[in-house]
């Protein structure tokens, strides 16, 4: 494994290879001084083309906490507004000698395009519509280790509540949950579906009134407002009535279950009920466990010594 | 490359792995005359069982104390990374601040000093140790670094090459032609 670009490039043992790693991560990251020499001398610049807030600074603590060299290029306030292209932009970041770029793009397969473009690791932190791997493996991080379950999901049925259609979270998640074992439940109204939702071996529901009392892991999706237009959510209260999570409807979740979701939250839409008065939110526990585990990331590509073995052709 | 294996010699058998352990334990013991600040940490992963028996017996010596144990994974800290692809074991269990402590550093065989001086770095990020000594089931000698035993199941000499074994059931030598 030479890059991250998505949930499909990992092979079970590797989901769970990686998680195992997020475990000594999770504990440097309880230490006092929560930080181990592991990638010293490594460069990993963060490229963002996009808005984020956990994203870029969950990997740029990751790192730090690694001991690597942090550079951030951030789109807004760089020569992209000289007109520069993306394959320059890289080939120039790459030319100062940079291990590893975590890339977000709002077009799907940037990140694979520029592998071409760079001998450094790229990691895939969210392209378009495609993938976020980093997310799939942090949220089944959370539900393995919530569960007590380390490198299974078998019997857990989780529900993905919101807009699947235009969700990277949920085609890395329910890539990776699948594959784990668990049952996955998907809610949502036609319009916010992909048209071939039947191959993803899903089940469909209508409500989140159908499935709030019946799951072990209630993962609802950010309504991406500033992708909407009216002729996908015609109303937003009427989406609200079905598909939110009121105080009500938390009320009836089951003992143990837990409510997740990616952040940034938009209250009031999804989420109507206050989190905090919700005994099962794990939602700042996935901020958390991101840190644990894209450490175990940027080890796994950068520090074990796999990428090394791989150029010299299998000899160890 | 082709490695083909010449022989595997039993060195200790388990009764002699079970008498070195009740040896060092006693020259823990005496080394030590005051066991307060004293904690024994295995290194992940074959120096856990083995701290684990000398904290039992030590126990067992001193009656009146109960010697805390560790472990320490030192896969974060080592110095070779490029060179050879780590494999993790399991996670640092150190459940003290060790400032101020005497650490019994444990590992089943000592080689290059390679990863007893990580586990000094490692042990370091835990707070600062008053001393650390250090104990190992074999000495094979090779060494790279200026690190030395203070407590030592058996002087082996190798070559380089050879692989040394060390489990509850004795110690293996087998050499490795290449």
């Amino acid at each position: 494994m030479k890059h991250l670009l998505s949930s499909h490039d990992l092979s079970v043992d590797e989901i769970v290879g990686i998680l195992d790693v997020a475990d000594h991560m999770a504990e440097i990251n309880t230490r006092s001084l929560p930080k181990v020499p592991a990638l010293r001398g490594k460069t990993i610049a963060s490229v963002f083309f996009e808005d984020s807030t956990r994203t870029r600074l969950s990997f740029e603590t990751a790192a730090k906490r690694l001991s690597a060299d942090v550079m951030t290029f951030m789109a807004s306030s760089s020569s992209l507004n000289k007109g520069e292209s993306l394959r320059d932009t890289i080939e120039t970041l790459s030319a100062m000698g940079v291990d590893a770029m975590v890339i977000r793009h709002k077009s799907s397969g940037v990140p694979l395009t520029m592998t071409q473009w760079t001998d450094a690791v790229v990691i895939n932190a969210g392209d378009g519509w495609h993938q976020h791997p980093t997310q799939g493996l942090l949220d089944a991080y959370t539900v393995t280790r919530e569960f007590g379950t380390k490198d299974s999901l078998s019997g857990r049925s989780i529900a993905i509540v919101g807009d699947i259609k235009h969700s990277r979270v949920a085609r890395s998640n329910i890539d990776i949950f699948r594959r784990l074992g668990a049952h996955v439940v998907v809610v949502a109204p036609p319009a916010l579906l992909p048209k071939n939702i039947e191959s993803w071996g899903v089940e469909v529901r209508n409500t989140i009134d159908d499935v709030v009392g019946e799951v072990d892991a209630l993962y609802m999706l950010r309504m991406q407002l500033e992708r909407m237009d009216s002729s996908i959510v015609p109303k937003l209260t009427e989406y609200c009535a079905l598909y939110s999570l009121t105080p009500e409807r938390a009320a009836r979740m089951g003992s143990g279950a837990i409510l997740m979701h990616p952040g940034p939250i938009n209250r009031g839409v999804e989420l109507i009920v206050d989190p905090t008065d919700v005994p099962g939110s794990r939602i700042l526990k996935q901020v958390t466990n991101g840190v644990n585990v894209r450490m175990a990331v940027l080890f796994t590509l950068l520090g074990s010594g796999a990428t090394t073995v791989l150029q010299q052709g299998g000899e160890s | 490359m082709s490695i083909s294996e010449v022989s595997g010699t039993e060195i200790l058998g388990a009764d002699d792995v079970s008498r070195a352990i009740t040896r060092i334990s006693h020259e823990i013991v005496e080394r030590n005359p005051d066991l307060s600040p004293v904690v024994i940490v295995g290194m992940q992963t074959g120096g856990v069982w083995i701290a684990q028996r000398l904290r039992d017996t030590v126990n067992r010596i001193a009656e009146s104390i109960e010697v805390p144990l560790g472990a320490v994974d030192i896969s974060m800290y080592r110095d070779d990374f490029s060179l050879r692809p780590v494999v993790l074991s399991a996670p640092t269990d150190i459940p003290l601040d060790l400032t101020g402590r005497t650490v019994v550093l444990v590992d089943d065989v000592l080689f290059t000093g390679r990863t007893v001086r990580a586990a000094l770095e490692a042990l370091n990020d835990h707070g600062r140790p008053r001393a650390v000594q250090l104990a190992v089931m074999v000495d094979r000698g090779h060494r790279e670094l200026p690190i030395r035993p203070d407590y030592v199941g058996k002087n082996i000499p190798t070559h380089f090459t050879d692989e040394v074994s060390v489990g509850p059931d004795g110690v293996f030598v087998t050499a490795v032609v290449q």
